[in-house]
């Protein structure tokens, strides 16, 4: 074999060596939680509240409730602002002649990547502050949803940027070229075409708000009773795992939380991944 | 010319901010007729042809001066909508929304207040025959308009462009992206098209100019880089007896 051909071989068994590194320290954390945590669960961890206390007795019934309406209520909050915004900004902004506007624009995006990139607990800080303590609404889904917002709204918004910039420019002609007007263009053409990649940031972000801890450690108090109400405090999976660890003496339990939780995630991922196949193999068929 | 007449521009400019694109240019699409405008890239034809249905409204910074105008009347103070409904559009690349083929189809008349299924499949069908498109696509009219061939999809966008029943139809570079049986079959098509519409096409294919309009025009750029009307006549006569020399030294192929 000659120098070249060496050389090609010795890259290739790097990445090679590389690739099945990063796949087995995956494998390893997630082998790990699963086998730790799958002998706890059974159906009643799943349908019993945690009964609170040291001993860390009880299922997580009422994380999940939580989990869920946090989850609901954030993308209440963040889809139409996010989404909106990132409409703005791709599809109306740049027609604008107003140098006024133009600079605006600017500075929101520059703003929208740096938000991108801020420690979620500063959204927590942020939440607490404002929403808890300031507006009143104490520790409750509605402090956390919102602060949770603040930290998904960039997200959601260049996920539907990078969406929206993907739709061929020949739609947007053909469109309004036959008499629709902007709106039309972008509610019948624009947005169905960008809708998959919308709906992965969407998914995306709830992903976020499933694993997020810091932002609703100071927002949501960590009550581990069934929320009843938008002003109910809670604690969500992610967040029960945290208390399981260090406040009580059941780590059997936060590690099956754990293990519901990485099901869940890869649930959420497997779902992205259909949306994404079912749409191209209808676009294409 | 004793056709009657479409569209005129009259005295018109157009500028990308304070860069002139096009100078002063006055002409007249005569009805039931393809007018060509050629001219070598960059001569601002394709934004001329896209002054007649206001595109170039989109772009932020352009202005016009001069007129021009439908049936008699300026376009620039009719409502855009009834102007594109009235002047169509067929673009250079092949552009069906990623949408069924009776959707695509659909999509124009749906804008204008046509709901009922049955009158939108009169029409359908009625456009997809005048794009000469029916025969391969009747019995899978639910399929995706992208899954057609390059040539099918360019159909496609005729019968789109048919389907809101405009006066006019602008053209531009339709058959530059398509192999020469799909061209073939587009020139074809267009030849069928005018008995009903009026049709302005861009090219830069002078073969095709010569072989299906009926009237041509020559742009061409001046040293300010802004595009001038050089000639307009019947096509004939621009490619046998052109009166400027720059004309034919464009037709004979000495430049462009």
């Amino acid at each position: 074999m000659n120098r070249r051909a060496l050389n090609q071989n010795a890259a290739f068994a790097m990445f090679w060596i590389a690739g099945a590194v990063a796949v087995l320290i995956m494998a390893f954390v997630v082998g790990y939680i699963m086998l730790k945590g799958l002998p706890g669960i059974t159906a009643d961890f799943f349908t019993s509240s945690p009964r609170g206390g040291l001993s860390g007795e009880g299922g997580i019934y009422s994380t999940i409730v939580t989990t869920f309406y946090m989850v609901v209520v954030t993308l209440a909050f963040a889809v139409p602002f996010g989404v909106g915004a990132a409409i703005y900004l791709t599809e109306y902004s740049g027609t604008s002649e107003s140098r006024m506007v133009l600079k605006l624009v600017s500075v929101a995006r520059f703003g929208v990547e740096t938000l991108a990139g801020v420690p979620s607990i500063i959204f927590g800080l942020f939440g607490y502050a404002l929403f808890v303590s300031a507006l009143n609404f104490g520790f409750s889904i509605l402090s956390a949803s919102m602060a949770g917002a603040c930290l998904i709204i960039p997200v959601i918004i260049r996920t539907t940027e990078e969406a929206l910039k993907a739709v061929p420019t020949g739609y947007r002609e053909a469109s309004l070229a036959l008499g629709a007007n902007r709106w039309e263009t972008i509610w019948k053409v624009i947005l169905p075409s960008a809708f998959r990649g919308i709906s992965t940031g969407i998914l995306l972000s709830a992903g976020r708000i499933v694993s997020e801890t810091a932002i609703f450690f100071v927002t949501l108090g960590g009550s581990y009773r069934v929320p009843h109400s938008l002003m109910s405090g809670g604690r969500t999976m992610a967040l029960h795992v945290y208390y399981l660890a260090m406040e009580t003496r059941a780590f059997d339990k936060a590690m099956s939380t754990a293990a519901v939780l990485v099901g869940l995630i890869v649930l959420m991922n497997l779902s992205i991944n259909m949306i994404t196949n079912r749409i191209s193999a209808k676009e294409y068929k | 010319m004793t056709a009657e007449i479409r569209m005129r521009a009259v005295d018109y400019s157009l500028f990308y901010g304070d860069f002139k694109a096009l100078n002063s240019i006055s002409l007249d699409i005569p009805t039931y007729r393809i007018s060509a405008f050629i001219g070598p890239s960059g001569c601002g034809k394709s934004t001329f042809l896209r002054s007649f249905n206001r595109m170039n409204d989109l772009i932020p910074g352009v202005t016009t001066s001069g007129k021009v105008l439908l049936d008699g009347n300026d376009v620039s103070k009719e409502d855009v909508v009834n102007l594109r409904r009235k002047v169509g559009m067929v673009f250079q690349r092949p552009n069906p929304f990623p949408k069924s083929i009776f959707d695509n189809v659909a999509y124009g008349p749906r804008l204008h207040g046509t709901k009922n299924r049955s009158d939108l499949a009169v029409i359908v069908e009625r456009s997809l025959k005048g794009a000469a498109l029916w025969d391969e696509v009747k019995d899978d009219l639910g399929k995706s308009g992208m899954s057609l061939s390059g040539g099918q999809q360019q159909r496609l966008c005729i019968a789109r462009a048919i389907a809101v029943e405009p006066e006019v139809i602008l053209m531009d570079e339709p058959a530059s992206a398509l192999d020469p049986v799909a061209t073939l079959k587009i020139e074809e098509l267009m030849n069928v098209l005018k008995k009903n519409y009026t049709i302005a096409i861009v090219t830069h294919n002078m073969q095709q100019a010569a072989r299906v309009s009926d009237y041509t025009a020559f742009l061409l750029t001046d040293e300010n880089r802004a595009g001038n009307l050089i000639e307009f006549g019947p096509t004939k006569q621009i490619f046998t007896t052109p009166s400027d020399s720059r004309t034919e030294d464009y037709i004979s192929g000495r430049f462009g």
